[in-house]
């Protein structure tokens, strides 16, 4: 059917507007990042992923991940529950800091994690007479990564819970359960996806944090070098290809989890139409 | 100032909302496009409006093609269904945008906005916002909206299917009234045969993106050119008839055939009579052409009575009586009553629908 | 609907007495989550603080109006600059697209939104030199402008408006997702433009969601560290931001300067976060007066 271009000219300057940034913006670098990783073919992609440092550094991006991912489980839950349903004053003041660490600059957030955890500081130096070290160690890497992520779990599954009808649980109550027992069999199921995606979200986020976790980790080759850590080592020594290889396979597992995510809140909304 | 349709089609996918529709929507008047929800209404109103562009075809409006004529440009007026009031603007802001886009000047805009408000009667909630408003003032503001540019013609999307039963009922009245008034070219889309007989000088009858029938109210209520407008405008009954000369046999019963029902040539054939609850006369003895039936339900709405009746074969059919009629009779619920056709519309029995 | 105090005779009626763990039970539900969130997010935020100002309030002073830190605070502001105008206006495109607009590989569009999420600033570091570094794709392209973009604030601009892209698009779908395209429509049968529909009637229905974007996008800005250490060469009085300077002020044990730099940064984010709560009970307010429309 002829449609003069006039009548489409403006949508279509949009929808190339739109395109154009994203694609120069978005594909273009992300392209360039695996033309280099796989730079010399799979063999080598692999063998860059193998070398002794890439396993240990990836290794550990995914331990200190998963401590972090099960801790904010946890605790999101716990402080979003409490935030919607044990009102206290001062309530509106805690649910905004919860939104502190998307506001701090991160290296900003491992500064002050040294500044009170540090072996210089009070704190660090008293957990440290006691044989536990903090900052400069794995643990140090977990904290920083749970401050940067905190909000995730935490604002996942603030709205499902507003949503759940009170009565619920005061039916489960008034049928003899504990609140434990009305917690667990009554509230917590329906908040599962919520939870999923949050803690996924942060676990993908937490793959790739480096500002905080640079200046807590101490950057030990072995034992507290992070893969983002280790990339910026490996850029800084030039030696891109190894770079380019970790962060394509870094890449590629975060994206695959916001996928995931996406596809769940999806599914989880048309459940509740 | 008419409005004008020819083979117009509209897809969406594989689903053909408008498959080669023609009608036209004569100058001054009220037009209604009525149909089931599906059947390519709302569709049609938005190609015209130039909100959709349609797969083929043209739209006229006062004599010029507007086909590819952008929806800004267009000079229609469109109210929508669910008035699509802006938020943020006071209702003086929204019945001045169209006038204001047009970079007319102030003083003008404000004596136009106080026009209409006056002619939709809501001079003193200028500065309400729609959050403020009822269902009722909403709807007038959202007429005002489309009337202030002058638009050409005005397009109403199923205007008061929001509303409850009597702000509907007097929203209408007004609206009929308003029209007599500034005769202004009207296409209205509803999927209530109601409101489309009360407000309307022409009806458009739509089903699965094809017309049906175009006529008057009464020429689409008295003749029904096809059975799905039968069934579609007031209430009807469907009886299997097959045909035998000058008499029928009814549902398996024998009657002489009611005047007006078209005769066709040749024995043996079937038919579907479509015969409307007032189109039945109910006696207590039997008769010539009478077909006997029980009484199943009496319902007694007022001034009007409903009864179910059973015939022999099992089907159940609607009558409608005044309550004399009903009351002469003396009927109760499991009475035998013989019931004489005074008139149906036979279509050939295949006809579905 | 039950009176409010019939409910409350079975809410009373329903509950045990209260036992002696239970009563433990209930402080410990609010005081394990307020220790939690008091040791990692306030303490840490106190602590810096307190040693941005051991040496006193004038060395603080000194610290962060160096020529070197009120440098750094510039090309933060330049960058952050830069990154704001880019992602709001493209932002703005970009979600209308992904809501009002259709067409084959529109879900595609939507994914590539979300990869910057998963990609870390480090990363974003190294595709900005693979691009414009010995060898890179736009090279050539930029050595014709004669513009040196890697070691230069567009290579810093470029890569913290990578990091900061989703934020604007991701506040402000929903936003028009819920708007629907009626009022839209409604704008353009009165006579309205696209220009004039966007001015009147989409940027006013967004206002509160596109503000609230506008300030995660400079929270975010302030922030960035990893891509722009990578990309800026970081020279001193040149191309170091403020994290940059936190960062070199550390290497170098001045730990006093760093946290006085970083305490300047919190204090923003605060300020920040302060105007994003601010915006979020503005928008909230008025979403309840309009809910009746």
């Amino acid at each position: 059917m002829r449609r003069p271009l006039g009548t489409r000219a403006p949508l279509l300057a949009v929808r190339g507007a739109a395109l154009a940034y994203l694609l120069a913006f978005v594909a273009l670098p992300v392209a360039a990042l695996a033309r280099e990783g796989f730079r010399g073919g799979a063999a080598k992609f692999v063998a860059a992923l193998a070398s002794d440092q890439a396993r240990a550094a990836l290794g550990l991006t995914l331990k200190v991940a998963l401590a972090m991912a099960a801790v904010n489980a946890v605790m999101g839950t716990w402080i979003a529950y409490v935030l919607v349903r044990r009102p206290f004053p001062g309530r509106a003041v805690v649910d905004a800091l919860v939104d502190l660490p998307f506001a701090i600059p991160t290296l900003v957030t491992g500064v002050m994690l040294v500044a009170l955890y540090g072996p210089q500081s009070t704190l660090g130096a008293l957990a440290g007479a006691s044989g536990l070290r903090l900052m400069y160690a794995p643990p140090g890497i977990v904290i920083a990564l749970l401050f940067v992520t905190l909000p995730f779990v935490v604002r996942a599954v603030q709205p499902v819970l507003l949503e759940l009808d009170v009565g619920q649980e005061e039916a489960a109550l008034t049928l003899g359960a504990s609140p434990w027992t009305a917690f667990r069999r009554v509230l917590l199921p329906p908040l599962v996806p919520a939870i999923t995606s949050g803690t996924l979200l942060s676990f993908a986020r937490a793959l790739g944090e480096f500002g905080a976790i640079v200046v807590v980790s101490g950057n030990i080759p072995g034992r507290t070098l992070t893969a983002a850590v280790l990339v910026y080592g490996e850029i800084e020594s030039g030696r891109p290809q190894v770079a380019a290889a970790v962060s394509t396979a870094l890449l590629s597992f975060a994206f695959a989890l916001i996928v995931t995510v996406d596809w769940l809140q999806r599914r989880a909304r048309h459940a509740v139409l | 100032m008419s409005i004008e349709v020819r083979h117009v089609t509209k897809r969406f996918g594989g689903f053909v909302a408008s498959d080669d529709v023609s009608f036209v929507a004569p100058e001054g008047q009220v037009t209604s496009l009525l149909g089931p929800s599906g059947s390519g209404k709302s569709t049609l109103l938005r190609v015209i409006a130039g909100l959709e562009p349609p797969d083929a075809g043209e739209v006229y409006i006062t004599g010029s093609d507007a086909t590819w004529v952008r929806a800004q440009d267009r000079g229609v007026g469109f109210v929508f269904q669910h008035y699509a009031l802006f938020r943020h603007m006071t209702v003086a802001e929204n019945v001045g945008f169209g006038l204001v886009v047009r970079k007319q000047k102030r003083s003008e805009v404000r004596a136009r906005v106080a026009e209409l408000l006056r002619l939709v009667q809501l001079d003193g909630l200028a500065d309400r916002y729609p959050a403020q408003l009822s269902g009722g003032q909403r709807q007038r503001v959202a007429l005002a909206r489309a009337l202030a540019p002058r638009p050409r013609v005005l397009l109403l999307d199923e205007p008061f299917g929001a509303l409850d039963a009597r702000v509907r009922e007097e929203l209408r009245a007004w609206l009929r009234k308003l029209h007599d008034e500034v005769h202004m070219t009207t296409l209205l889309v509803t999927h209530d045969q109601e409101e489309a007989m009360e407000l309307s000088d022409r009806v458009v009858v739509m089903n699965r993106g094809k017309i049906e029938q175009v006529g008057s109210p009464d020429d689409i209520y008295d003749q029904p050119a096809t059975p799905f407008v039968a069934e579609f405008i007031g209430s009807t009954n469907r009886l299997e008839v097959k045909l035998d000369g000058d008499r029928a046999s009814v549902e398996g019963h024998r009657v002489d055939l009611p005047p007006g029902v078209l005769q066709r040539d040749g024995s043996g054939e079937s038919v579907a009579w479509y015969v409307r609850p007032h189109e039945v006369e109910l006696r207590l003895v039997s008769g010539r052409g009478a077909i006997p039936s029980d009484v199943v339900r009496i319902m007694r709405l007022g001034w009007v009575v409903k009864l179910e009746l059973r015939l022999p074969s099992g089907r159940v059919v609607l009558v409608q009586q005044t309550r004399e009629q009903v009351d002469e009779l003396g009927l109760a619920p499991g009475d035998l009553v013989y019931l004489a056709l005074r008139g149906a519309k036979a279509f050939p029995a295949a006809y579905s629908i | 609907m039950p009176s409010s105090e019939a409910t409350a005779a079975v809410r009373i009626g329903a509950r045990p007495p209260l036992r002696p763990g239970a009563a433990l039970g209930r402080v410990l539900l609010l005081l394990v989550p307020g220790a939690y969130l008091a040791a990692l997010l306030l303490a840490p935020l106190f602590a810096v603080v307190r040693a941005a100002f051991a040496h006193g309030p004038l060395a603080f002073a000194a610290a962060v109006s160096s020529p070197l830190a009120l440098h750094a605070f510039a090309m933060t502001a330049l960058t952050t600059a830069v990154a704001v105008v880019l992602n709001t206006a493209f932002g703005l495109a970009i979600a209308w697209v992904l809501v009002r607009d259709d067409f084959r590989g529109r879900r595609l569009l939507s994914g590539l939104v979300d990869l910057p999420f998963a990609v870390s600033p480090v990363m974003i570091g190294l595709m900005a030199m693979l691009l414009f570094g010995t060898g890179g794709w736009l090279l050539p392209a930029t050595r014709a402008l004669h513009l040196r973009v890697l070691f230069g604030w567009p290579a810093m601009a470029l890569a913290t408006t990578f990091v900061s892209l989703p934020l604007v698009v991701r506040e402000l779908v929903p936003v028009l997702e819920e708007a629907g395209i009626a009022e839209e429509e409604a704008a353009r049968t009165l006579g309205a433009s696209r220009w004039q529909t966007l001015r009147h009637v989409v940027l006013p229905t967004v206002r509160w969601g596109l503000l609230y974007g506008v300030v995660l996008t400079t929270a975010r800005c302030l922030g960035e560290f990893g891509a722009v250490l990578l990309v800026s060469g970081a020279m001193p009085g040149q191309t170091e931001t403020a994290t940059l300077l936190v960062y070199r002020l550390l290497e170098e044990r001045r730990d006093a300067e760093a946290h006085a730099v970083a305490v300047v940064l919190a204090t923003a984010s605060v300020a920040l976060l302060a105007a994003m709560k601010l915006v979020e009970s503005r928008r909230n307010r008025e979403h309840a007066a309009e809910g009746a429309a």
